[in-house]
């Protein structure tokens, strides 16, 4: 304990929340994505990892963070494809899929990425929003990494392209009646490929987040279900990117919770408060879902919700 | 299907007669096998691309995991919890349900297992054993039921619900085992009092394979039976093919839901019951060894078919029977395996697509000729 006792909990707890928020920030947007347009891709958690050791990677041989950030946007694409052209045939249940994606993911971040566990690749920049204030926690606390910024633009970008642009609006239209789309000439498989290639590249940035700016590096450990409670995240927020925003930041700030109290010298039940995301998730999940009525503003052809 | 009785009619003459009923049931068979070797084809074409040869690669696990008697020994002690974590996955799903958290009913019906052992440590292996296995299979069963209900009750979804409740089960072991119920005399891994000589599980007599196969074998048959041969199991199917037919014919579709999760999970929880008795001695975290996720594709390459899962399982032990020769010989990282089972399970997937399209499978779509 240090001399600012038992506020360096909150403060850490704000750190964290815009630390750890961002990949959840970068996944839920990419579903959000993905699912207006009919699907569901529970395969992110794996895209994620493999976002992380892309970018880790690239970052690493190329001596540029930011080209890491653009290889594993890459690598998610290109999983968001495999995802999508597989799901495009007939009778191909996405759930599974996602979960084939999930271990396929895992295991080839986990195979190319043994030998980037040593190497130090370049950190991602952050801008000390902090400089104000002498407390050292809280300039920690507020030094904002780029790419929370890039993903809080994106969010309010994404909202404003389904309200009101031509693309949002044929991904809606996918999204809740492939009869509708069709009868309008449009292709609803393709167009959920795109969506769903998109929506990957949205889930490798984040992972190129975690190995490059927080925690900062490449470990097989280095994503714990972010990438699932994220999926589980996007129902929460209604499919509607502003809200995702607001939902990975409240998100964010749970996961801060068992690292602040151990830094913070509790180390009795501090694995319990590891768990605090995962029981938010779950409660939320169990607040917001109903056996009755259909949720609201959710897409019409979702399997999830059907 | 439609047209397939009137049809039949007409087969009856035709001297093909015996070959339609083979050829209707080759379809769940073939098109499994194929895409089985599929996976495995574009895993060789992967380790190509890698400079590694996949010829090495199968011989490797066939030595290591099938080639001799102490191989199949060590394949077939593996079996026993992929058993288990595979029929954690295929009883649910034969209501149409994807629970993927059987990780975490094993983890913590192994806990259960070992706290009860470390409280009953003096008496007779006669009384605590059974007793120690009641507390995983509840333990195991609520877990998974808990699912099973909150899909009922609430409409949560099953499979997020259930991969998060694994890793809520994996932190609630870490806090036990390194807090209320670690064993202060053993300093280097954190884990339950150690289970005397009497309360642990021994070999099958002759081999060098723990009890929990046999269990694991006897549960896939009379899940067999349940699922095949039994009104619930009638029920069951029904209910997997369409939820809102069943709900309209009045059968029981929530007790359907929470029986068949609870029943999984108390299969996985048995499984951590083993894990704990014939082969750690102890709970740790070596119960979270990813059993759990491996019975996903197992019971998806079986088809949910419970008694299918007993070779699947078996072939899958061997590949992690062999996983340790492969990464010394080959030079490979352990993640291989996660990456063979990927595409394996990927290829399974995709064949989904493949039924009905091959005439050779309908007979009714056979030339007369």
């Amino acid at each position: 304990m240090n001399e600012l006792g038992i506020w360096t909990i909150p403060i850490a707890v704000l750190g964290g929340a815009i630390r750890v928020s961002t990949p959840f920030l970068f996944v839920s947007l990419g579903e959000v994505l993905t699912e207006r347009s009919g699907r569901i891709n529970l395969g992110l958690e794996g895209t994620l990892v493999i976002g992380a050791m892309v970018g880790y990677a690239a970052a690493y041989l190329t001596g540029s963070a930011w080209l890491g950030v653009l290889a594993a946007a890459l690598a998610g694409s290109i999983f968001g494809l495999i995802h999508g052209l597989i799901c495009s045939m007939p009778r191909v249940n996405d759930i599974a899929i996602g979960i084939a994606m999930m271990i396929l993911g895992t295991g080839l971040a986990f195979y190319f990425g043994k030998n980037y566990v040593q190497p130090v690749a370049p950190d991602l920049p952050a801008i000390p929003f902090g400089w104000w204030s002498n407390i050292p926690q809280l300039q920690a606390a507020l030094n904002v990494n780029v790419l929370f910024l890039i993903g809080a633009v994106a969010a309010f970008a994404m909202w404003w392209m389904f309200k009101s642009t031509r693309v949002g609006l044929v991904i809606r239209v996918v999204g809740d009646s492939t009869d509708a789309a069709r009868a309008m000439g449009l292709r609803p498989n393709v167009i959920r490929t795109f969506a769903t290639m998109a929506g990957g590249a949205f889930a490798g940035i984040g992972g190129a987040y975690l190995s490059l700016f927080y925690p900062g590096s490449w470990n097989e450990g280095i994503s714990s279900g972010q990438g699932l409670m994220a999926v589980a995240l996007v129902i929460f927020a209604r499919w509607n990117p502003v809200a995702c925003f607001g939902a990975a930041l409240l998100f964010g700030g749970a996961g801060a919770l068992g690292p602040s109290l151990q830094s913070a010298g509790f180390s009795q039940g501090y694995h319990l408060f590891f768990a605090a995301p995962y029981i938010l998730t779950l409660g939320v999940l169990i607040a917001t879902s109903s056996t009755t009525r259909a949720l609201t503003g959710a897409p019409g052809e979702l399997s999830i919700t059907k | 299907m439609s047209g397939q009785t009137e049809l039949t009619g007409k087969m009856a003459a035709s001297p093909k007669e015996w070959l339609a009923p083979v050829a209707r049931r080759a379809e769940v068979l073939v098109i499994p096998l194929a895409a089985l070797l599929a996976g495995f084809a574009i895993f060789s074409i992967f380790l190509l691309l890698q400079g590694k040869s996949p010829t090495e690669f199968f011989s490797l696990v066939y030595r290591a995991g099938f080639g001799t008697s102490f191989s199949w020994q060590n394949t077939l002690s593996r079996t026993a919890p992929l058993l288990f974590a595979g029929l954690c996955v295929a009883l649910p799903a034969r209501l149409g349900l994807v629970v993927i958290g059987g990780e975490g009913a094993i983890v913590l019906g192994g806990v259960a297992t070992g706290a009860l052992g470390a409280v009953m440590l003096g008496s007779s292996g006669y009384v605590a054993l059974p007793l120690m296995a009641l507390a995983g299979v509840v333990v195991g069963g609520l877990w998974i039921g808990l699912v099973g209900a909150m899909r009922y009750y609430r409409g949560v979804n099953e499979t997020i619900a259930s991969l998060l409740m694994a890793y809520i089960a994996i932190a609630v072991m870490n806090h036990l085992v390194e807090g209320p119920l670690r064993d202060p005399s053993n300093p280097n891994k954190p884990s339950t009092l150690g289970l005397t000589d009497g309360l642990r599980i021994g070999d099958i007599p002759g081999w060098n394979v723990h009890w929990g196969l046999a269990a694991g074998l006897v549960c896939c048959v009379l899940t067999w039976v349940l699922i095949e041969r039994t009104t619930w199991g009638f029920a069951a199917r029904i209910t997997g093919g369409n939820i809102r037919a069943a709900q309209v014919q009045g059968l029981p579709v929530g007790r359907l839901i929470l029986g068949f999760t609870a029943l999984g999970g108390a299969f996985a929880g048995l499984a951590g019951f083993f894990e704990v008795t014939a082969v750690h001695g102890s709970a740790n975290s070596s119960l979270a060894a990813g059993f759990g996720y491996t019975g996903i594709l197992i019971a998806f390459l079986a088809r949910h078919n419970a008694l299918a899962i007993i070779p699947v399982a078996i072939l899958l032990a061997g590949f992690e029977a062999s996983s340790g020769l492969i990464q010394r010989r080959m030079d490979l990282p352990d993640a291989t395996m996660l990456v063979l089972q990927g595409m394996v399970f990927i290829a399974i997937l995709l064949s989904d697509t493949a039924y009905g399209r091959f005439k050779i499978f309908a007979p009714e779509r056979w030339k007369s000729a």
